[in-house]
């Protein structure tokens, strides 16, 4: 039988490499970067945009820049009054330096820093286990993270109880406001944009109409507005002396504010479930409870991903308008700082606004890779 | 339109507090709770209320809050800040949120009336001004016809601006921005050929400009901004013992009494001296005022004379290098003049 066969290959031949034009680096830069006359074009302007600023900006950023010094001595020229030689300019990172706490804390009490230092280690402590899928227990995790450790550190910063100095508000300030702003921002507004869209769709006359008319009302007025009536208004109606904690406001203000957004967003979201599940839902026999957390919700909610994360990301941001009512966050803090005297020079501003916006990158860029990566990890391929 | 209504609000508010406000006795509250809450400027203006690395306050107003404190208690720590933005200093006084406002805040006629405060007391004289670049060779404000102006928008000073070029018949290109920071940077840039503000102000944008000495400050002074303490009207002992703060730091660089030689000036054989410190046996100022005493020693204990509060916030000993001008003694040719203290 063997023997009839003249030739039997017994292995595979390996696999030719792809042609030259389709995998060398000269291709892949013709495919990419030199298409046609248009894209050339572009490389050029961006690479010669590249070449020409880079190297300055590294140069004034890190190369010049200067990095330790008392006060604004350091960061001057000799004919200014400093050391540098005329003519120089670079980055001050000694007033970065120097204002560092004040940046992440502002006038919170020197002595009494590990209190919100404290803060942040419970809350990294519990956001990371939180944020990653594989660990265990994420329903305590969630208790922990979004119910106790409000409670908890509203009493550790506040103060006042528990033997605690009382450290008012006002002196509360830089980073720390800004994230807290968003933190309860974020935690109150999911709920509530969740609650206010499922009013919306809702059957029940009065509840959809007191859903529709506080998220029209509040998405029909600016942030600032609301601000600026809670921070300047408000007090003048009200008894001298009854004053609503000003920080309280802000906080109440800019949660209303974000849960209107965040109906929307969901309203989006359950408005693209097609009937059909609703439908199977009910002949299922399940309740409205059950439907919408069951069924619909998970759906829904997987939709909007981008679109939550990019509510959460625009008032992460928008928390800077609180300084239109005194109220110091890291960029308000940041420009209040170049009218002091002892640091005021002509790079101050541009390094301080520099750090700043490197703060707020570092926030927005961590929130949106986090929202791509449960994107991913939620993906049941309805991709076409 | 917005600032109209505001203003509207404002004042109608004032009016249903009206009634309270007249029994209104500032200094027994802010004995009862133990602290003064002073309003100061939060931000961007070196000099006169600022806070430094390490959360404390500092410049020539933050010196009256606590020249207040100290006349008050005894102790200028005993005194709360609360940084205002230019929108929200009146609405925060006036809802009771702070006890004095001492904010670069400039005295006026609608201020002093329609807002329902009251000043008395000037503790910085400053008036509008222009700064150009020296390229230009222009050597004063009348020889700008033509000229490129950047200005803040929505501010006196703006309008100020308008007034002076058209009463000289001169023509200018005003460039407007809605922050002070803007126009500060615009005018850095090169976009314009002058820029105006306050003097106050021009000294600071100096101190952020790369190469100052490019550019002058011309010498006329086109407006009138005297800057001061406001309280809330119909509070005359209030007002009293703010006004008399100020003018204690005054009287004390008339009378050459410094933070260094208070103890011995105790001891002086000056009566006038003697009274304004306390240690005449029939002085009864300090109790007129409903004051400690040693009032006046607190003060100047605390925060100095007016010289010396001047020169350590805007004068030689800052980085602003202001120079008395207006606000030196009245004997020196300035302004600053405290009332008899007898």
């Amino acid at each position: 039988m063997a023997e009839s066969i003249t030739y039997v290959r017994d292995r595979f031949i390996d696999a030719e490499k792809p042609p030259a034009s389709d995998s060398s680096v000269i291709a892949w830069l013709h495919r990419n970067l030199f298409a046609s006359v248009t894209d050339s074009a572009m490389t050029i302007v961006a690479i010669l945009a590249i070449v020409w600023y880079l190297p300055a900006a590294i140069n004034w950023l890190f190369v010049s820049a200067v990095w330790t010094g008392a006060d604004r001595t350091a960061c001057l020229t000799t004919d200014q009054g400093g050391q540098l030689p005329a003519g120089w300019s670079g980055a001050c990172w000694a007033y970065v330096n120097d204002r560092f706490v004040q940046f992440m804390f502002g006038s919170y009490p020197r002595g009494e820093l590990w209190r919100p230092l404290l803060v942040v280690v419970m809350f990294v402590g519990l956001l990371i286990p939180f944020l990653m899928p594989k660990a265990p227990r994420k329903g305590l995790n969630a208790l922990l993270l979004l119910i106790v450790f409000p409670i908890v550190s509203f009493f550790l910063l506040l103060g006042g109880t528990f033997g605690l100095r009382h450290v008012e508000t006002s002196l509360w300030g830089g980073l720390m406001v800004t994230l807290i702003i968003s933190f309860v921002g974020i935690v109150v507004s999911l709920p509530a944009g969740i609650l206010l869209a499922l009013g919306r769709r809702s059957q029940m006359p009065i509840m959809k109409t007191a859903c529709i008319v506080f998220i029209e009302l509040i998405r029909g007025v600016p942030l600032i507005t609301v601000l600026f009536m809670a921070s300047v208004l408000l007090p003048l109606f009200l008894e001298p002396g009854n004053n609503i904690d000003k920080f309280l406001r802000a906080l109440i203000g800019v949660s209303i504010f974000a849960s209107a957004y965040m109906a929307e967003v969901i309203r989006g979201g359950l408005q693209a479930i097609p009937k059909g599940q609703y439908e199977a839902a009910d002949a299922l026999g399940l309740n409205y409870f059950h439907k919408m957390t069951f069924v619909v919700l998970p759906q829904a909610i997987k939709l909007v991903i981008p679109g939550i994360v990019n509510t959460f990301i625009g008032m992460f941001k928008d928390t800077s308008l609180v300084t239109i009512i005194s109220m110091y966050d890291l960029l308000g803090i940041v420009k209040a700082s170049f009218g002091d005297s002892g640091w005021i020079t002509p790079v101050t501003p541009l390094t301080g606004l520099i750090f700043a916006g490197f703060v707020f990158w570092i926030f927005c860029f961590g929130m949106s890779r986090y929202s791509a990566f449960v994107e991913r990890r939620l993906d049941t391929s309805h991709t076409r | 339109m917005a600032k109209t209504i505001v203003t509207a609000l404002v004042g109608a508010a004032v009016l249903g507090l009206g009634a309270t406000a007249a029994q209104a006795d500032t200094l027994s509250d802010v004995k009862a709770k133990g602290f003064v809450q002073c309003g100061v400027n939060g931000s961007n203006l070196a000099g006169f209320g600022a806070q430094d690395s390490s959360g404390n306050w500092a410049g020539l107003d933050v010196d009256l809050c606590k020249a207040v404190a100290a006349a008050v208690f005894g102790d200028a720590t005993k005194v709360k800040f609360t940084p205002l933005s230019a929108k929200d200093r009146f609405p925060a006084l006036q809802s009771g949120e702070i006890d004095l406002l001492a904010r670069n805040t400039t005295w006026s006629v609608s201020r002093d009336s329609q807002l329902g405060f009251d000043f008395r007391a000037v503790n910085y004289y400053d008036g509008q001004g222009f700064m150009v670049k020296k390229e230009l060779g222009v050597k004063s404000a009348l020889e700008l016809s033509g000229a490129s102006v950047c200005v803040q928008s929505g501010t006196t000073t703006e309008l100020n601006l308008a007034d002076y070029f058209r009463s000289n018949n001169m023509d200018f290109k005003p460039v407007v921005f809605e922050a002070q920071d803007e126009a500060d940077a615009a005018y850095n840039a090169g976009r314009c050929d002058a820029y105006t503000t306050d003097a106050s102000g021009l000294y600071s944008i100096r101190l952020k400009m790369a190469n100052a000495d490019d550019h002058m400050v011309l010498p006329e002074i086109i407006s009138k901004e005297p800057l001061g303490p406001a309280v809330r009207q119909n509070d005359s002992r209030w007002l009293d013992i703010v006004s008399w703060s100020h003018y204690a730091m005054v009287a004390a660089e008339e009378f050459g009494i410094t933070t260094a030689n208070v103890e011995e000036m105790k001891a002086s054989a000056n009566p006038d001296i003697k009274r304004f410190l306390g240690e005449e046996a029939d002085s009864t100022i300090g109790a007129d005022l409903g004051l400690p005493k040693d009032w006046a020693v607190q003060i100047i204990k605390a925060v100095g004379n007016y010289g010396e509060s001047f020169e350590r916030n805007v004068g030689e000993g800052s980085p602003l290098k202001i120079a008395r001008g207006l606000n030196g003694l009245w004997t020196n040719g300035g302004l600053q003049y405290a009332p008899p203290v007898r």
